[in-house]
């Protein structure tokens, strides 16, 4: 069980939004009704004069804060307006309700121009950017692709799309702001409590020290609460304004446009081969959008870096600043969309070079990283094939699509790779005995639902060679050594590294005499430096199987698989929910989840839940994650890959295969639909 | 949300009469709730009914089954009665939505819900059924999910209800306080020049129940969605089949997911009517139906789709796969 899992069940866990604050006031956003443009006027005096309203934020009245790497933190410092449904006021009120209702009604008036949104492969405006997320060159290249590409036995030459998903955690971003004696606290619902503090600070020219954030559960963020929103600096300034403690959150609709997204992708795929699918050349370009905001640049062709052997590639990026908001991390950004189009890719050759899906791969498989030269410090990537080829029945598979027929239903299984970098940052850890026998471990870690804090009370208890009932381990606070956010993966590797040498120091100390109390710390800043060079990542092999309906192009998808190499899993009961967890968000990705863009307007329109879609139970059905032990030295003292991620990144490529295999049709574009099946069926 | 009054009212009388001005009537709240939140539904006054005496389903004497305005979802998808001779209409109700929302949600309710298209219920977009003559910013926006049967320059919307399809199939009324029955077939509207009405009623009309006729044909449900629950009807059909000697003696088909009101499909009907049961007469019908479908910009999927679903679902109804009786 999980060491919050009474609190959670029971309802006592509590959420940002939930903490009980005296004399709080209620904060509430006006979005921007149209954009680009400016903002001309804020008729607030006729709001301000309804009951129980304190005070309404625009540009024209709102602190000054100091300038921060991210634009969408500028809240209210100019008139203008970016993109429809960024924030350009707020009320606060005395009530939730009249702060709501004052915002439907506050008039702003705007000068817009026409917002220019659509993503295409001929923008003149396409560029290149310096680098992509995070710090990846945004082209590569080795050889003669081209020439190659053209001397190639069997070619595939493909492009693939992508639309803009949604993070949707099921708790809002959602802030409660207080200050009191010149410092800040916030309550807030984000990914790492450290770096919204040092944020935090900065915008409000504060010393670090000032500003303490607490966020001891997080209902889910996806990457879309790796960085701070707008939601936390809205809360903080309406609370100096007024002078009162302040609870704001987003609604549904309002994260549409306020807490990050996937940018939609138009990847080109290019691969060429000898005539037993040894590839010669993989080329990878990949055209997405930025805001004109702040440059987010998804490292989409970043895996076709390091997946498969060709002496000849290439990889590019090239973005399109357009009138929308700021795309940012959504679970495996890079990854998901990139791994998307190059595992339909590698089907499509497998099918036309004849060869199977999974000796395709295996045949592809490279000795060392193959744009870098570096060794793999391990990669499985062959042995979860293998070992999912066996649990799913893959060997006796007949490769021939559209044959398999029951009643009014098609048939079809499919195969993808995944990867996904074994990342690691510094972190600081302490760790104290208690004369009682227990054990207080402080971290500035956060859990967002992934079992975090269980996962680092076995790795303290193994280290302090004690049970984990006497291990406490505190996250979720600022005020507690600092901490990376839980994204990329690294949470348990980076938190685990400190958090075991901060044991193990106090282990020594006690052994060697020591006598509680007593605390010892750690901080693997040199340690992480002073790794070797190796290529390090996680692999795994995602295996589905697809029904397709005759008559109305439904898909569903009966079973899934998903065999991973992630080095050693810590916890299996919590890897298997991140696993699954990932796998069903593939599913989503798959089969369902789309923003829609209205380029007359520039939003997303199908902005809630009734309308963008998730699965549901029902869409989930036989659902299996396994792995394979993998012992790595060259990680960290755990010897863990990371795990939160990569169930995601192969799901939609074995889906879409599955579904060329079931019916002769290869769509290119997610979602795959009934529409989109009944179209070219 | 606008400030608003509350009360409950005890009987339909006194419902009907403090019904004024910008009031309205509150049964599950499921949609209305939703719909004021969002500014989309601004009442002054909320009369609940929740509380009336409707919440029974009943047979009578002449054999129509009666249910009343204010039985929930749940409730009737699960009733006996309903469930061995209307199965089109029990499994029409657990289509829809999620097994919460169908215990809160009321049979009258559930009728008279809004089109869920995204433009009526963003108060920032143009649309003429919630602000009449700002424009229909579906037509030539986003129309995945809207009509190609009945739309006009004014409205592409589709109602959403799964029930109110069913229904329709069966012939079944709504009985009013103080007005005569309303056949389903003159409740609900097309958009024609005014999207504002979805239904024929006068303001402070009430439904105190619905009336289906003696059954007697086995009928099915089918329903066509991205996801496997919990989602709106792409497309949806509710079809009652009545065969014998290997002829259609009777059918009522109806459609949801392609009109402004649950779409009767009376052409196929007629078409069919005396026609060999067979896969071929089913597809020339429903192929018939189809015949005056006018796609919009994302939505052309839904007329090979409702073809296909009516043939399918008439197929299964004569080869036996269709519910009793």
């Amino acid at each position: 069980m999980r060491v919050e899992g009474r609190e959670k069940v029971t309802g006592t866990a509590r959420y940002a939004y939930e903490y009980p604050v005296a004399g709080a006031a209620y904060a509430f956003a006006v979005q921007a009704a149209a954009g680009p443009g400016r903002v001309t006027a804020v008729h607030d005096e006729e709001v301000l004069a309804l009951p129980g309203v304190i005070a309404v934020l625009s540009h024209r009245n709102a602190p000054a804060l100091k300038p921060v790497e991210d634009g969408e933190l500028a809240l209210f410092q100019s008139d203008e307006v970016a993109y429809r449904g960024q924030v350009v006021a707020a009320v606060v009120a005395e009530t939730l309700d009249t702060a709501r209702e004052a915002a439907r009604l506050l008039r702003v008036d705007y000068d817009d121009r026409p917002p220019k949104v659509r993503l295409s492969p001929g923008d003149p405006g396409l560029y290149k950017p310096e680098e992509v997320n995070p710090s990846f060159p945004a082209d590569t290249g080795q050889g003669d692709p081209d020439e190659a590409f053209g001397a190639s036995a069997v070619r595939i030459d493909a492009t693939y799309t992508t639309p803009a998903e949604h993070n949707n955690p099921m708790e809002p971003h959602a802030t409660i702001a207080e200050w009191r004696d010149g410092g800040l606290t916030l309550h807030d619902s984000n990914q790492g409590a450290s770096t919204v503090a040092a944020t935090l600070a900065e915008l409000f020219d504060l010393e670090p020290a000032q500003v303490r954030v607490v966020a001891p559960h997080v209902g889910g963020g996806f990457g879309s609460k790796g960085t701070p929103r707008p939601n936390v600096v809205l809360a903080a300034m309406a609370a100096r304004v007024t002078g009162r403690p302040v609870k704001f959150a987003f609604t549904r609709q309002q994260m549409f446009a306020t807490t990050g997204y996937r940018t939609p992708t138009i990847q080109r795929v290019r691969l060429g081969a000898d005539a037993d699918g040894t590839l010669t050349t993989i080329v990878h370009e990949v055209v997405e959008q930025t805001s004109t905001v702040r440059e987010f640049a998804e490292q989409a062709a970043t895996p076709t870096r390091m997946m498969y052997r060709a002496p000849h590639r290439r990889t590019a990026h090239r973005l399109a600043r357009l009138d929308v908001p700021t795309p940012s991390w959504m679970r495996a950004p890079g990854e998901t969309p990139g791994m998307f189009a190059l595992e339909c890719a590698m089907d499509e050759l497998a099918f036309a070079a004849g060869v199977d899906p999974i000796e395709l791969r295996v045949r592809n498989e490279p000795d060392t990283e193959p744009e870098s030269g570096l060794p793999f410090s391990s990669r499985n990537l062959v042995a979860c094939l293998r070992r999912g080829a066996e649990l799913f029945g893959w060997d006796d598979r007949d490769p021939a699509p559209s044959v398999r027929r029951r009643g009014r239903k098609m048939y079809g299984t499919g195969v993808a790779s995944a990867t996904y970098p074994a990342n690691l940052s510094p972190s600081k850890a302490t760790a104290a005995a208690a004369p009682d026998g227990t054990f207080t471990v402080r971290i500035a870690a956060a859990d967002i639902g992934t079992g975090a804090r269980t996962a680092l009370t076995a790795i303290a208890a193994e280290a302090l060679k004690t049970d984990a009932s006497r291990v406490t381990v505190e996250i979720g606070d600022s005020a507690l050594p600092k901490a990376p956010l839980a994204g990329g993966s690294m949470g348990t590797a980076s938190w685990g590294f400190a958090v075991t040498r901060a044991c193990e120091a106090l282990r020594a100390d006690l052994d060697g005499g020591a006598s509680p109390p007593v605390e010892a710390s750690a901080d693997t800043t040199e340690e992480v430096k002073a790794r070797g060079d190796y290529a390090r990542h996680a692999f795994g092999a995602q295996f589905a199987e697809v029904e397709v309906d005759v008559d109305t192009g439904e898909i569903r998808v009966p079973r899934m698989l998903g065999v991973f190499a992630a080095g050693r899993i810590v916890d299996p009961q919590r890897a298997r929910s991140q696993f699954i967890g990932g796998m069903t968000m593939g599913l989503g990705m798959a089969l369902m989840e789309e923003s829609t863009m209205d380029e007359r307007f520039g939003d997303y329109v199908n902005h809630d839940l009734a309308q963008y879609h998730v699965p549901a139970c029902a869409d989930v059905r036989d659902i299996d994650a396994v792995w394979i032990e993998e012992s790595d030295p060259h990680l960290n003292p755990m010897g863990t890959k990371g795990i939160g991620e990569i169930g995601i990144v192969g799901a939609a490529a074995a889906v879409a295969n599955a579904l060329h295999h079931a019916t002769g049709l290869r769509l290119r574009d997610l979602p795959l639909t009934p529409a989109a099946v009944l179209t070219n069926l | 949300m606008r400030p608003f009054a509350y009360e409950r009212a005890t009987t339909a009388g006194a419902a009907r009469a403090a019904h004024t001005g910008d009031a309205a009537y509150l049964g599950g709240g499921t949609n209305l709730v939703d719909l004021m939140r969002l500014g989309v539904a601004v009442p002054d006054r909320l009369i609940d009914v929740s509380g009336l005496a409707h919440d029974r389903i009943e047979r009578r004497d002449d054999g129509a089954i009666v249910i009343g305005a204010g039985v929930r979802n749940s409730d009737l998808a699960a009733d006996r009665t309903v469930r061995a001779e209307l199965p089109v209409l029990s499994q029409a109700v657990l289509a829809g939505a999620s097994g919460q929302i169908r215990n809160q949600a009321t049979t009258g309710g559930n009728l008279l819900q809004r089109t869920r298209c995204p433009y009526f219920q963003d108060v920032t977009k143009p649309c003429n059924k919630r602000e009449p003559g700002s424009g229909c910013a579906a037509r030539d926006g986003e129309n995945h999910n809207h009509a190609i049967l009945g739309h006009t320059l004014t409205c592409v919307a589709t109602h959403p209800s799964d029930m109110a399809v069913a229904l329709t199939a069966l012939d079944a009324s709504v009985h009013l306080h103080g007005r005569d029955p309303l056949p389903l077939a003159e409740l609900y509207r097309l958009p024609h020049d005014d999207a504002s009405r979805d239904t024929t009623l006068a303001p402070g009309d009430l439904i105190t129940a619905v009336e289906v006729p003696p059954p007697g044909m086995p009928s099915a449900y089918r329903k066509v969605r991205e996801r496997a629950s919990y989602a709106f009807a792409l497309v949806s059909a509710a079809v009652a089949l009545d065969v014998a000697d290997g002829a259609v003696r009777g059918c009522r088909i109806a459609l949801g997911g392609v009109a402004h009101r649950p779409w009767r499909a009376y052409r196929a009907e007629r078409l069919l009517t005396g026609m060999p049961a067979t896969e071929e007469s089913f597809r020339r019908a429903a192929l018939a139906e189809m015949e005056n479908a006018e796609p919009l910009r994302d939505n052309g999927y839904k007329v090979p789709l409702t073809a296909n679903l009516v043939c399918r679902t008439l197929s299964d109804l004569a080869s036996g796969e269709g519910g009793r009786p």
